[in-house]
């Protein structure tokens, strides 16, 4: 049954489409909505802690490049960190807020954080290197399910 | 009309833009008893069609909205 909830796929790891889907989250969040954000490959990012990950080889070269929230640049125009730099000081002067901040709110606003269980395992991110507040790693059926109740479904 | 009521709670949201306005509105409502009414200002032009879309959304009254001068004052009563 369809209910007043929104469920998203983060797949994105770029700041600025990680900002889209904070913005329209907590938006939505404000409103009454129920939203669940699943976040899988690249999007884990967004939730990550800012710790060194991966166990193999592969592993641990993926772990050296990921980022955490406040690491991630934007899509377009980054120039090897400029990019994102820039980025968050005409950010800062125009008083938005910034994206670790947009996470806190939607916390706050009860959105519901669920990573994907296969990224995780292909990345060699365990839920220890998470931040605390995600709920438990899903698959792609938790995913449809959420989807299939939600008015809106997004993919980010 | 929306001059003569007096507001419950009044928020002040000068400077802040998308989505920061209408979650501290939703932050503020939360805490207000029934029939409560807030009056909000911001400078974001952007609340002149968030604002509506967020009362409707959640189901709460839209009193007033507009624009004066630079700012943009509403007014909105808690109804559930």
């Amino acid at each position: 049954m369809e209910q007043n909830k929104l469920s998203m796929v983060v797949f994105s790891g770029d700041m600025d489409k990680l900002m889209a889907a904070f913005i329209i989250a907590t938006g939505a969040a404000a409103t009454g909505m129920e939203v669940t954000m699943f976040f899988t490959f690249w999007g884990l990012q967004a939730i990550k802690k800012s710790e060194k990950t991966g166990k193999s080889f592969f592993g641990k070269l993926l772990g050296f490049m990921l980022k955490d929230i406040n690491g991630v640049g934007p899509s377009k125009m980054n120039f090897g960190g400029i990019g994102r730099w820039m980025f968050k000081k005409m950010m800062k002067a125009k008083n938005v807020a910034m994206l670790n901040q947009l996470r806190d709110m939607a916390i706050e606003l009860g959105v519901k954080l669920v990573p994907c269980q296969m990224s995780m395992e292909v990345m060699e991110l365990t839920q220890d290197k998470l931040i605390p507040q995600v709920s438990q790693p899903v698959g792609v059926a938790a995913f449809l399910e959420e989807a299939r109740n939600s008015k809106i479904t997004l993919f980010i | 009309m929306a001059e003569q009521l007096k507001a419950d709670l009044f928020l002040d949201l000068k400077g802040m833009l998308c989505p920061l306005p209408i979650v501290k509105l939703s932050q503020a409502i939360k805490d207000l008893p029934v029939g409560a009414i807030i009056e909000g200002v911001a400078t974001d032009p952007g609340v002149m069609a968030d604002v509506p879309a967020w009362a409707k959304a959640s189901g709460q009254e839209l009193i007033s909205i507009e624009q004066q001068g630079k700012e943009y004052r509403f007014m909105i009563k808690k109804v559930k």
